[in-house]
């Protein structure tokens, strides 16, 4: 293969995309700051600006690759995920402090809290795929409901009070392991990636939601149920925001149901963008929604290092989103398109016989 | 077929919208007696609570009977107040120039969005989320601390009482007559002028053909993207101008504020009657679903002991069922 | 004295690779009603697109009453006083009958809507043309019949000397259609020009003066509907010469081994709206042929045993045992497989790739939680490639960038991986080259010789009878007749697609 060849495999590469990204944003970061990738061990724990990021991120990932199932089978967005977030916090802390406001001893065991915490997640998520799968009902309208509503349901459930669960034990999900120098956070997304991995191992769901995504009409006829397909993916995505929630909750030891996942929902449809997904569905890569997460995740980190107050970084955001929808819409491609074949036109028109 | 409705779906939804709205106004009336709920004052609050939320809907629903939807108008109104703030605090404009700014920046909104939704075709609610994060975000970057507006002028317009022959009487036998601000006066013209070019002027009808089927709209001869680009332009002027009603009423911008207000003008409008499929809204239902809203929220303040976040659910249940409802109309309407 | 109010001379328009209308002429009279016929690619939507101003001619000239016209945008068309009502309704169903009449030209006062002389004037028009609906009614509470109506109404108020009717019985019922032909022949007296465009040859001859037939882009004639009996217009319209028929009689051996009970059975199996109730009997072992005029039902009907249309009368019976199919997976489960019409909306996935498009029906068949691994995906997927040789890059080649026959390859592999024990085919050689045309024909026979069941539909007749021992005749939405192999000849088969004459039913 010549170089033309190569290069051509290479940006075609539906991955290269947001590489790209990711290294244009993280040598932003290490002209900011130098010594943005050094890393140190201070008292048996790692430190360090990358690793930050990486620890950061964690619940991005595990947000983004809900958020790309969701869009992928519905060519809608979730837009609830930062609510349903705080509303499994505060069902976990709730259930770990007995009801009370703070407390420094577990009231009940920790592992019933957390698969509580998921199961509602997991019924928010069924919630919305009824809407959607169901009644047919726009994602983003469907899910606009639980975005108001959810953190309205976290306050009930703390009784309008942040809880505090000032236990070691459970702020090792949200902090370290002891004894291991890695944040948990990190572990808690490479767990959610490699569940993930392995339910699209051992069943068809992959296939079958890029399928649903691309053409239900044609996924009809050879025997898929689409109805069923999305549904499935709202719950997962709701069950990854319920873990997200966890990992949020625990970092703060609390349950902030103002706090918690707060603006991470466009973040996540950042995230799925950025990561060559195609935000109308279809086709679908978590590679590149993963990577597409800690590009985010580094970004924050960037605006952060340019004195961009966290309340200021939603502008930087929306123009990024903007214009990656716009190079993603028919209207563009199809003006690039024109172009080209003009160019074309005048490039063969430039060079007349040119022999055969 | 479907001829056996002897009243079309609209009025059925307006009818529901109404007698919802004086069922909870009775109730609360009834419960909350002694707490002033039956004063005429009370009502009048209810309007001039909600003044700038009453124009801010009555955008938004314009641009929902063209299939559209617009979640940035909260966002808009923070900036406008933000923004009206820094101008007269720390920059010593004048009112009117304030009033400028909003008009101009709720414009900027219109005319950016609907250029993307009308022309380059992009989904309507990915941009305007766009927008929302744009808009609080810079309501954060002209200052993160609270600004509180102390111009005489713009106090002024803000508390000039305009006193109702209805009232009160007091105690000692006084008559005491319920008042309101100009930004009532202000909500209620809007409300007709809108009422007005959606029934009468030929831009409102092509408005709801659009949203009917953009298809045949187009095949009709309309022009379909002009005519929801300027849905978009005229929302967001409204956003700018409720924006600064909405400044009248509470005096000062901060980064918090109108939070979730969007989702209060979406309710409105939809528990209005106004289809979230498009082609169907109604301006008066819209009035009705803000006064609901502004209903349940005095409820619940009267009531003292809830949390103020009931009223956000009961308002987010009141849109579910709506939605389902309209949901399950459209799939009868299919299936006939 | 009829005078001629639209002259097409010499219409030429060609896209990039195929010349949609070659030397196109065409002419309308005042007051009559004349048939646009011609079958899949004859060019009708083409003439019918240039005429209301959706594409410019390359050459040639249209002229209204005398006057040279250009039409360079539907708008000017309207104005140039042509006037079209669509087979989909382009009316706007959320606003009332009167609004929809007058939408962009509404009456007003004082610079605002007049609501009460709009409805006024909406009765009026309503009136005269007989159509009994009040104007203050919503659009779609109306019945499809009333809406085509009103949007004739709509055209018709808008002085139209040429008002063209593209497909507008396809969703109506026989009682509705009756109203719709009052209708015509209201504005036939009025001296309105209607051009008909229509694949219902009974209703030609009801209510049709005249007729023009395209095929291939060409024009083969205009005649006389008194002049022409249904055979001959069949035989125009398929391309064949009546008069020369040879009896092209099947030459393969199609040893048909009919047992004796049928695989499926349906009985009086039928869905509203798309094809009337039918009885079929389909035996394993032997290829049946489902022929007609193209939206004649044909895919319909195969669609309704399938369950790709909910079919809601009668019963079907898979292998002598009564079964309901609610969705296309029950029909897949029982041993089906549908190789559909239009394999662009209902065929390809496509950005899936060739190896994806091949396996999902499989896939779907063995369920959620029983993947194929990616070597069993691969093998299976050379295996059909080969078959039928399918030129791809690769098997991970997005099916979007192959050719139309490669794609319909695919898809056809896609089934045949199912081993159906009933398989139907519709069109699976369109789009495709000669040589492997014949080989999916021999294909077809001998998985007939296996055992299998296979229903064939195509609008080559030559292809049918090569490979067909039996044929269904659709026309109109329903099943008119069945012929056995000792009738099928060319000549039997376009007299029963024709009807009204020979042919037995």
């Amino acid at each position: 293969m010549n170089n033309k060849g190569i290069l051509k495999k290479i940006t075609g590469n539906h991955l290269f995309f947001p590489l790209v990204c990711l290294l244009v944003v993280l040598l932003i970061n290490v002209i900011k700051t130098p010594d943005f990738f050094s890393i140190s061990i201070n008292n048996g724990v790692l430190y360090g600006y990358i690793i930050d990021v990486i620890n950061r991120g964690s619940e991005l990932v595990i947000l983004a690759l809900g958020m790309t199932l969701v869009t992928a089978a519905s060519g809608g967005q979730d837009i609830s995920v930062g609510a349903v977030m705080a509303v499994a916090g505060a069902i976990c802390c709730q259930i770990l402090s007995g009801g009370e406001t703070s407390v420094s001893e577990l009231q009940n065991p920790m592992l019933i809290a957390m698969l509580a915490a998921l199961v509602v997640a997991g019924l928010c998520g069924a919630f919305n795929g009824f809407l959607v799968a169901k009644l047919h009902i726009q994602p983003m309208v469907a899910t606009l409901i639980l975005y108001t509503a959810g953190r309205g349901i976290a306050q009930l459930i703390t009784k309008g009070q942040i809880t505090y669960v000032r236990v070691e034990s459970y702020q090792v999900l949200g902090g370290y392991i002891p004894g291991i120098p890695i944040p948990t956070p990190i572990f808690v997304a490479i767990a959610a990636i490699v569940v993930i991995a392995l339910l699209f191992k051992f069943t068809t769901l992959g296939l079958y939601i890029e399928s649903v995504g691309i053409n239900s009409n044609a996924s009809r006829l050879v025997g898929l149920n689409s109805t069923k397909i999305k549904f499935i993916a709202y719950i997962i995505c709701g069950l990854l925001a319920g873990a997200a929630g966890l990992v949020s909750s625990s970092r703060i030891y609390s349950a902030d149901a103002n706090n918690i996942g707060l603006n991470l929902e466009m973040d996540a449809i950042l995230a799925v963008a950025l990561g060559g997904n195609l935000l109308s569905g279809g086709k679908f890569s978590l590679a590149g929604s993963v990577i597409g997460a800690y590009t985010i995740q580094a970004l924050t980190t960037t605006l952060y290092a340019m004195n961009v107050s966290a309340d200021q970084l939603p502008v930087y955001k929306a123009i990024v989103v903007i214009v990656i929808v716009t190079l993603q819409s028919e209207v563009f491609r199809s003006f690039v398109k024109r172009m080209k074949i003009k160019n074309t036109k005048a490039a063969n028109t430039v060079l007349p016989n040119k022999g055969v | 077929m479907g001829k056996k409705k002897t009243f079309s779906n609209t009025t059925f939804l307006l009818l529901i919208t109404i007698a919802l709205f004086i069922i909870m106004y009775v109730a609360g009336m009834i419960i909350f007696a002694d707490k002033g709920f039956s004063k005429p004052q009370m009502f009048c609050n209810l309007l001039i609570d909600n003044a700038g939320l009453i124009v801010i809907s009555l955008g938004l629903t314009i641009v929902m009977i063209t299939g559209g939807i617009d979640i940035s108008v909260g966002s808009v109104t923070a900036l406008v107040c933000m923004a009206s703030a820094y101008l007269m605090e720390m920059k010593g404009a004048n009112v009117y120039m304030a009033l400028i700014c909003s008009l101009g920046i709720g414009l900027a909104f219109g005319i950016v969005q609907g250029f993307l939704v009308s022309y380059m075709k992009i989904q309507p609610f990915i941009v305007t989320l766009a927008g929302m994060f744009f808009g609080r975000g810079m309501t954060a970057v002209i200052s993160t601390e609270m600004i509180s507006i102390k111009n005489k002028t713009f106090l002024a317009w803000a508390q000039y009482k305009i006193e109702l022959p209805i009232g009160t009487v007091s105690k000692k036998g006084n008559f005491l007559p319920a008042y309101i601000y100009p930004t009532v006066i202000v909500a209620l013209i809007i409300l007709i002028l809108v009422f007005i070019m959606l029934r009468y002027t030929k831009f409102g009808r092509s408005l709801y053909a659009i949203g009917g089927n953009a298809q045949s709209a187009m095949m009709m001869g309309l022009n379909v993207n002009r005519t929801k680009f300027i849905a978009y332009v005229m929302s967001g002027f409204l956003a700018g101008l409720g924006g600064f009603l909405f400044c009248l009423n509470t005096g000062a911008g901060f980064v918090e504020q109108a939070k979730g207000l969007e989702m209060d003008a979406i309710s409105a409008s939809v528990i209005g009657g106004t289809m979230l499929t498009g082609g169907v809204g109604n301006p008066i239902g819209t009035l009705f679903g803000v006064l609901i809203k502004g209903t349940i929220n005095s409820l619940i303040t009267t009531q003292g002991t809830l949390s103020s976040w009931w009223v956000r659910i009961a308002l987010s249940a009141l849109l579910l069922f709506f939605i389902v409802l309209q949901s399950l109309f459209t799939s009868r309407k299919r299936k006939s | 004295m009829q005078e001629t109010v639209l002259t097409m001379h010499g219409i030429c328009k060609s896209f990039p690779g195929v010349k949609a209308l070659d030397h196109v002429d065409f002419a309308l009279q005042q007051g009559e009603i004349h048939a646009l016929m011609g079958e899949n690619g004859a060019g009708k939507s083409t003439l019918i697109k240039v005429l209301t101003g959706v594409y410019t001619i390359d050459s040639g000239e249209i002229q209204i009453q005398d006057q040279a016209i250009v039409n360079r945008s539907p708008q000017e068309a309207q104005d140039n006083g042509i006037s079209t009502v669509y087979q989909e309704i382009s009316l706007c169903p959320n606003l009332t009958v009167a609004e929809n009449l007058f939408l962009g030209r509404e009456p007003r006062k004082l610079g605002m809507i007049d609501w009460k002389t709009m409805n006024k004037k909406a009765g009026e028009l309503l009136g005269s043309l007989n159509i009994s609906v009040s104007p203050v009614q919503q659009l779609d509470d109306c019945s499809i019949a009333v809406q085509q109506m009103i949007a004739i109404a709509r055209a018709v108020d808008m002085q139209c000397k040429v008002l063209i009717l593209d497909e507008p019985t396809s969703s109506l019922d026989d009682e509705e259609v009756e109203k719709l032909f009052k209708l015509m022949k209201h504005l036939k007296e009025q001296a309105v020009g209607i051009i008909f465009v229509t694949h219902f040859l009974d209703q030609v001859y009801e209510v049709c003066d005249r007729i023009t037939v395209l095929r291939n882009g060409e024009l083969v004639g205009e005649y006389l509907v008194s002049e022409l009996p249904r055979v001959q217009l069949v035989a125009k319209m398929m391309g064949k010469e009546f008069d020369d028929l040879a009896d092209i009689k099947s030459d393969a051996d199609k040893g048909k081994t009919q047992e004796a009970e049928p695989f499926i059975a349906a009985e009086k199996l039928g869905c509203t709206g798309k094809v009337k109730p039918f009885n079929v009997n389909l035996f394993k072992g032997e290829v049946v042929g489902l022929t007609g005029l193209l939206g004649s039902g044909r895919s319909e009907l195969v669609r309704t045993i399938y369950g790709a249309d909910k079919p809601d009368s009668g019963t079907l019976k898979i292998d002598g045992k009564e079964t309901k199919i609610n969705a296309p997976i029950d029909a897949m489960k029982k041993g089906m497989a549908y190789l559909p019409e239009d394999r662009k909306n209902d065929g390809i996935i496509a950005d899936l790739s060739v190896r994806e498009n091949i396996i999902i029906a499989l896939q779907a068949k063995r369920g959620l939680t029983k993947p194929m691994s990616r070597k069993e995906m691969e093998e299976f997927a050379d295996q059909y490639i080969e078959l039928l040789q399918v030129k791809t890059a690769s098997r991970e080649t997005p099916i979007k960038s192959l050719s139309g026959g490669n794609q319909q390859k695919v898809v056809i592999g896609r089934w045949l991986l199912t081993n159906p024990e009933y398989l139907i085919l519709d069109e699976p050689t369109r789009g495709i080259d000669v040589g492997t045309k014949t080989e999916i024909q021999k294909l077809v026979l001998k998985l007939a010789k296996e055992g299998m069941s296979v229903t064939f539909i195509s609008s080559e007749i030559e292809e049918m009878l090569r490979t067909c021992s039996r044929m269904i005749v659709m026309r109109d939405g329903q099943k008119v007749g069945e012929l056995d192999a000792d009738e099928l000849t060319q000549d039997t088969i376009m007299h029963t697609i024709a009807g009204g004459e020979s042919g037995h039913e």
